[in-house]
């Protein structure tokens, strides 16, 4: 583990990405058909303007204290660590925010900078219904419109967010193309934008997407980090050895690992290896995928050597994806995160597990995280430091879970 | 510098009076075979170019048309490789003009420089990709450059007039204009922002302008062709050929298809233009 205190500033290749073109390094970008790059052209200086907005700020940070109920605790997992005889391991609760994930922080801040820009409509794609639920719920705080594109597939797995996001007034359109998942649902989500781009604004859910989307999230979602390294601090009086979080596309990943990028502390992304890397059947992109450019971006993918995009498997439908963030592809290549898989029997395992030791139902994605734990705590000290990023609750798995738990011998 | 073959199809139309006809159809769609036989039955019509699509999973720009003839070109096993095999089989049998349209990520895996090769080779003069906007294509410029083949981007209502200058400048062959804010085989509307748009476009761009999205009529066609140097028609192909069944009948209708088209496109102050 790496333990300097400074690194000089050609260690630092995280600094000053992206740039102006969106680029990490040679990932991100804008790859997207004409009629959308000066809607995203503008969606960039409207984002840089409120950045310097103290006035943005102060209705950001309102709402996300009374609204959403931040910051979210630090909770130290003492049986969790007794039981995997393993360092001490501190929980961000994320799953505690308001709709139950870590999506709120950016449809609130991207459901801000909409009414700003005058869109009087907000549209989204989402996988597990978190994403959704947080756009459909941000609308109805703010008085827009909200059309969620949302896979057949996951329409059925996930019938509870469904349901949410009706009652909050959503339109929920269901897409039967392809895969019928959350790749779909970008698809049809941004030709949706692309037919609707003068009054529409696209609150995309994760750290992916054509620039500034992949920048903007992460903004968004950096509150994470931010509070878990005062928290930590305050509480400690020192930074953690290691920080965990899940990687589908990877909001709650780089939101919670972007404000360390500099700190002398390890940061371990965990891929959703589905029925395991070994049977094709998995979403893990960066360990098992190669580059190119997919929903307005260049990234890691897992697509075929014809350039086809390839379907993603996961028992988690917010891991479910073949491509993810460009920074995560950029983090990757130079080293400074690294990325591990768990299979879909690691993380219900592991679901349970925190379920039984200390009453918290993570979401399926979450509990990828803390699958990764049990291959990590034998190695590190008893008074180390781990901190997991629970990025979601449970309740919405329990119906697919119950179904394949009596499915099983 | 090289003398665009594309842009000559488009001027030698527009010297006759005429609107250059741009019909698209999916490589592999209906089936290899089919696909070969609808292309040259489309030249044989009086296709001043004809567009080949390179299926893609993803088709972010096509609406569900285009995804369908797509998605079956892939299942039939449709590979840039056939497609390839397709443009070469039918090049030897016309001198129509064809352009390539796909999008990034097939381009990109198969290697910048390999596919736009492999494009020449087969037979292919030009190449359109949807998702591949100016600000990202210096890479693919140069090797299209080396291979001799035009790239033709796109521009759209949404386009400021200093970018559509801009957008025209770096397009080789012709200026694609989309003519709405949506997809693919949306429903078209000559609308007068449309003529307006258009004019403005041919008033900053060189190379001629053709206009595509939602084209699915003749007598639309015909009104588009008092203001467009090209119309480019897609969807309403792929519906045609959907429509018949036996490959020969396909074949059929989509040179029937064609001859509307090129008929409705004909001398623009002609009274006697058929529909």
């Amino acid at each position: 583990m790496q333990k300097s205190n400074t690194l000089s500033a050609p260690q630092r290749p995280w600094h000053g990405v992206p740039d102006e073109r969106g680029r990490f390094g040679n990932f991100g970008g804008r790859f997207v058909s004409e009629t959308l790059m000066p809607a995203l052209l503008e969606l960039t200086a409207a984002f840089e303007e409120v950045q310097r907005d103290p006035t943005f700020h102060n209705e950001l940070e309102e709402l996300l204290r009374h609204y959403v109920g931040r910051e979210t605790p630090l909770y130290e997992a003492r049986r969790l660590s007794e039981k995997l005889g393993g360092p001490r391991i501190f929980l961000k609760r994320e799953d505690l925010a308001h709709t139950g994930a870590h999506k709120i922080n950016n449809t609130l801040g991207q459901g801000l900078l909409a009414k700003r820009m005058g869109k009087r409509r907000i549209i989204a794609e989402t996988g597990a219904g978190q994403h959704g639920v947080a756009s459909a719920t941000v609308a109805a705080l703010l008085g827009m419109e909200c059309v969620v594109y949302m896979g057949a597939l996951d329409i059925e797995r996930q019938a509870l967010n469904v349901a949410r996001m009706k009652f909050l007034g959503a339109r929920v359109e269901p897409v039967d193309s392809g895969s019928c998942s959350l790749k779909d649902a970008v698809n049809e989500a941004i030709r949706a934008w692309v037919t609707h781009v003068k009054d529409t604004h696209y609150i995309l859910g994760s750290v992916v997407g054509p620039h500034p989307y992949p920048m903007m999230v992460r903004e968004f979602q950096s509150i994470i980090g931010r509070e878990t390294r005062r928290q930590i601090i305050e509480r400690e009086g020192r930074l953690p050895d290691a920080l965990v979080a899940c990687v589908g596309a990877g909001s709650n990943a780089i939101g919670f690992f972007h404000p360390f990028l500099d700190d002398p502390v390890e940061l371990i992304g965990v891929e959703a290896a589905g029925d395991g890397l070994e049977t094709g059947r998995h979403a893990a992109t960066l360990s098992a995928g190669t580059i190119g450019v997919l929903h307005g971006a260049r990234s890691y993918l897992l697509h075929d050597e014809h350039g086809q995009i390839l379907e993603a498997h996961s028992i988690a439908a917010g891991l479910d994806y073949p491509g993810v963030g460009p920074e995560h592809g950029y983090l990757r290549d130079v080293g400074r995160v690294r990325y591990e898989t768990a299979t879909d029997e690691d993380a219900l395992g592991a679901f349970q597990t925190l379920a039984k030791t200390e009453g918290i139902l993570p979401a399926l994605e979450s509990a990828h995280a803390l699958a990764h734990l049990t291959k990590l705590a034998p190695r590190m000290k008893k008074d180390a430091v781990v901190i997991v990023c629970l990025s979601g609750r449970g309740d919405k798995d329990v119906a697919q879970l119950s179904a394949r738990m009596e499915r099983r011998p | 510098m090289m003398k665009s073959i594309i842009k000559q199809a488009l001027r030698k139309a527009h010297s006759e009076g005429r609107c250059a006809f741009i019909p698209f159809l999916t490589g592999g769609f209906p089936d290899e075979a089919t696909c070969g036989d609808i292309l040259f039955a489309l030249a044989d019509s009086g296709a001043d170019v004809i567009e080949v699509g390179l299926p893609f999973s993803d088709p972010m720009a096509d609406g569900p048309t285009i995804q369908y003839s797509s998605c079956k070109a892939l299942e039939n096993g449709t590979t840039p490789e056939s497609v390839f095999r397709i443009m070469e089989k039918a090049k030897a049998k016309t001198s129509c003009p064809f352009v390539i349209m796909t999008y990034y990520n097939p381009v990109f895996r198969m290697g910048l420089e390999e596919f736009a090769k492999r494009a020449r080779d087969s037979g292919a003069d030009g190449v359109i990709v949807p998702d591949l906007p100016p600000e990202e294509a210096d890479e693919w410029l140069d090797a299209a450059h080396r291979a001799g083949l035009d790239t033709i981007f796109l521009v759209a209502p949404t386009t400021p007039s200093e970018r559509m200058a801009w957008i025209a400048s770096l397009s080789k062959g012709f200026l694609y204009y989309v003519s709405m804010i949506g997809v693919t085989g949306a429903a078209f509307n000559l609308s007068d922002e449309l003529v307006t748009g258009i004019a403005a476009a041919k008033s900053l761009s060189k190379t001629p302008v053709a206009v595509g999205f939602g084209i699915s009529k003749p007598a639309e066609a015909h009104a588009l062709g008092q203001v467009a140097d090209g119309v480019i028609v897609g969807s309403a192909f792929i519906r045609e050929i959907q429509s018949q069944t036996s490959p020969s009948a396909q074949a059929h209708a989509a040179a029937a298809l064609a001859q509307s088209f090129r008929a409705a496109l004909g001398r623009s102050n002609s009274s006697e233009v058929r529909k």
